[in-house]
């Protein structure tokens, strides 16, 4: 048996055995496998709830893989949320042919990303379409976490701008792994677990205002979307922001504009001007945060516009993605 | 370390450059008793002057006018309705530049032909288009070529890959221009006052600096060739307004890592190989002779026009003026669609749509509220 057949989503013996050997066998949770739904006791106080699908083409890319990307987009926005992330379901879409050997990789990886933030895998569902009905695999899932000290979101003036690294390189990396560019590049995806790194940058500060992890649309349109939602107006320096070489050499032969492209392993924080050395500190002593920086201050609470600096001393308004062409990238 | 003293050491140089190229400007104006007017001819210069603030600095110091220079835009409407069409039809494949998908056609854009199941594919290669071929060989496979001498000569590589191959089911729906001709006309026509042109460093590339040399020598006009980036943009408009002050009608290269006097020999003798001069229509301007070029007659299997018709239906009107867009007669604002009815979601011309499209680059880069 090495790939997947219509039978392993039947419910059947078949589905049994691929549960026990690939789901149970890397995620251990067969305690909770027992009854319909998973039941478990979690501490009172606010909950976060979120969930997300990946669709992501190819689902094997330089930095990770759809599995990788499917448990630390939903940690990741559980984090960013000022969040503990507790507990995850997974729900399989996948079809008829896919190779079990590559399930079992994919399952690997989340089961290692879900370690890396002691988060349990709890549920999960898998079904099977006849070939040509989807892609290889699609994933969703689904996060629960605890929110302690809920982020007050009271941006004030003068507070800092600050991102864990460089911008757009899972974007460019997915879409030069499609070898549809014709690019010959060995970037890798930036795909990664923060909750570690956001949980050290709040121990290092009870000043941060708000957390995004800028995926689709880009470190622009997440700030565009602060911007309008708390009516503050946000000026960028473009010189700051973390930009590869490579990166920035796609963007210019493909016409992409960095800022509007995807990260999967960066988070983007508003803190208060004086806690902003000691959160730059905590996100730098994490491999994935080395590259952290200074991008922009909040000029005003009012407005609700993001500004951007250029090195020429100009600035011009950013506005959210709109009507950019772009494939599957998670 | 050594990257980001490139980038301090450019921005610095950028900044130091900018003044100069203020000063020189002032200069002028006092000189002439009015304001210097470029046209950048490439859409994608439009897009970095847009990008990188030079055209904000300069606003009022030097009317940056862009030319007819974004391969979408200059498209005209009924090639682009006929392009659509062609999806039609069972057992093809459409394969084309992303910039194409969204741009509106009299009767729907080539994403809603794809919506409702007609096989389109975005590729980056026309390469691309012929490996779907040799993939898909019960099917007809059409690449839509529309480009400048840049993209010419990327065509050219795909019909020799195709003709190698002995590929059967490939072909170009060929819409491509050039730009001379393109920059002749205006000039003839007088619609628009220019003191000089910053001139594109791609087509360059191909074509060299000796190609452009009769700006000057028949026009009397001084010509710059530029990279793309700030500090390249406003060296060569520095450079411009020098001979433009002194009315000295020179073409210069200042794009030497990239630009030869002569271009790439190479390229051009796989471009003249397969395609021959014709003449093409502009959006907003008619046909216009010998302005652009055509697959030759010896390698017509590979011309989709010859082996494939479309019905000819008249193009619907719009209030939409990127016909004077790409002239240079109007900035985009000067549209009462712009970033009203037409935005880069809902666009109405290809201008908006386009990445080297002057409507888009303001509505990106310029617009203020």
């Amino acid at each position: 048996m090495d790939r997947i057949t219509l039978a392993h989503g039947d419910g059947g013996e078949l589905a049994h055995q691929l549960i026990q050997q690939v789901f149970v066998s890397y995620f251990h949770n067969d305690a909770y496998a027992k009854f319909d739904s998973a039941l478990f006791h979690i501490e009172n106080g606010q909950l976060a709830m979120t969930t997300d699908s990946f669709v992501v083409k190819p689902i094997f890319f330089p930095g990770g893989n759809i599995g990788k990307l499917s448990v630390a987009g939903t940690v990741n926005d559980l984090a960013v949320s000022g969040a503990i992330p507790k507990m995850m379901t997974c729900s399989f879409i996948i079809e008829e042919g896919f190779p079990i050997k590559d399930l079992k990789q994919i399952v690997h990886s989340m089961a290692e990303e879900a370690k890396k933030a002691n988060v349990q895998i709890i549920a999960g569902d898998t079904k099977v379409v006849e070939r040509g009905s989807a892609d290889g695999i699609y994933i969703n899932t689904t996060g629960l976490g605890i929110v302690p000290q809920p982020l007050t979101a009271s941006i004030q003036e003068g507070d800092s701008v600050i991102i864990s690294g460089s911008v757009g390189d899972h974007g460019i990396a997915v879409l030069a792994a499609r070898g549809e560019l014709g690019l010959m590049t060995h970037l890798e995806s930036d795909c990664a677990t923060l909750y570690p790194m956001i949980s050290a940058a709040m121990k290092a500060s009870k000043n941060i205002r708000i957390m995004r992890d800028p995926t689709r649309g880009g470190l622009a349109t997440s700030l565009v979307e602060i911007c309008e939602d708390f009516q503050v107006t946000i000026e960028l320096e473009e010189e700051a922001i973390p930009l590869k070489r490579e990166v920035q050499g796609a963007c210019e032969l493909l016409g992409f504009d960095p800022l509007y492209l995807a990260n999967e392993g960066k988070v983007v924080l508003i803190v208060a001007k004086e806690d902003e050395q000691n959160v730059l500190d905590a996100i730098r002593s994490f491999p994935e945060g080395k590259e952290a920086a200074v991008i922009g201050t909040v000029r005003s609470t009012e407005k609700g516009q993001l500004l951007l600096r250029t090195p020429l001393g100009t600035t011009r308004r950013l506005y959210r993605l709109s009507g950019l062409l772009l494939p599957r990238i998670c | 370390m050594q990257e980001l003293m490139d980038q301090y050491t450019s921005s610095k140089i950028s900044r130091a450059l900018l003044d100069e190229v203020i000063k020189l400007a002032k200069q002028f104006q006092k000189k002439f008793q009015r304001i210097p007017a470029f046209m950048e001819v490439c859409g994608s210069h439009t897009m970095a002057l847009a990008r990188t603030g030079v055209k904000k600095a300069l606003q009022n110091h030097i009317r940056l006018i862009s030319g007819p220079g974004c391969p979408v835009c200059v498209t005209d409407q009924a090639t682009i309705d006929a392009m659509i069409s062609l999806t039609d039809e069972e057992n093809r494949i459409i394969c084309t530049f992303g910039d194409m998908m969204r741009v509106p056609g009299s009767y729907g854009t080539l994403m809603q032909a794809k919506a409702n199941g007609n096989d389109v594919r975005v590729v980056y290669s026309p390469n691309d288009a012929v490996r779907i071929a040799e993939q898909n060989q019960q099917k007809e496979v059409i690449f839509l070529g529309i480009g400048f001498e840049t993209t010419i000569p990327i065509l050219a590589a795909a019909l020799k890959e195709a003709e190698e191959k002995q590929i059967h089911n490939f072909s170009i729906w060929m819409s491509t221009k050039l730009v001379e001709p393109i920059l002749r006309h205006l000039l003839n026509n007088k619609e628009v006052a220019l003191d000089g042109f910053l001139l594109p460093g791609h087509v360059s590339m191909v074509m060299g600096r000796k190609h452009f040399e009769f700006l000057a020598a028949e026009y009397h006009l001084p010509g710059v060739i530029s990279g793309f980036e700030a500090v390249e943009l406003l060296s060569s408009l520095r450079r411009l307004l020098m001979l433009a002050l002194e009315q000295n009608a020179l073409v210069i290269n200042d794009y030497q890592s990239v630009v030869a006097e002569d271009g790439n020999e190479h390229a051009k003798y796989w471009m003249n190989r397969y395609f021959a001069l014709c003449d093409e229509p502009w959006r907003g301007i008619g046909t216009i002779a010998q302005s652009g070029m055509d697959i030759r007659e010896e390698y017509r299997h590979f011309n989709a026009k010859e082996k494939f018709s479309v019905p000819m239906r008249s193009p619907r009107k719009t209030k939409c003026r990127c016909g004077e867009v790409i002239r240079g007669l109007i900035d985009p604002p000067e549209c009462v669609l712009f970033a009203k009815a037409c935005t880069p979601l809902n666009p109405i011309g290809p201008c908006m749509v386009s990445s080297e499209g002057s409507c888009a680059a303001y509505y990106q880069y310029m617009r203020e509220e």
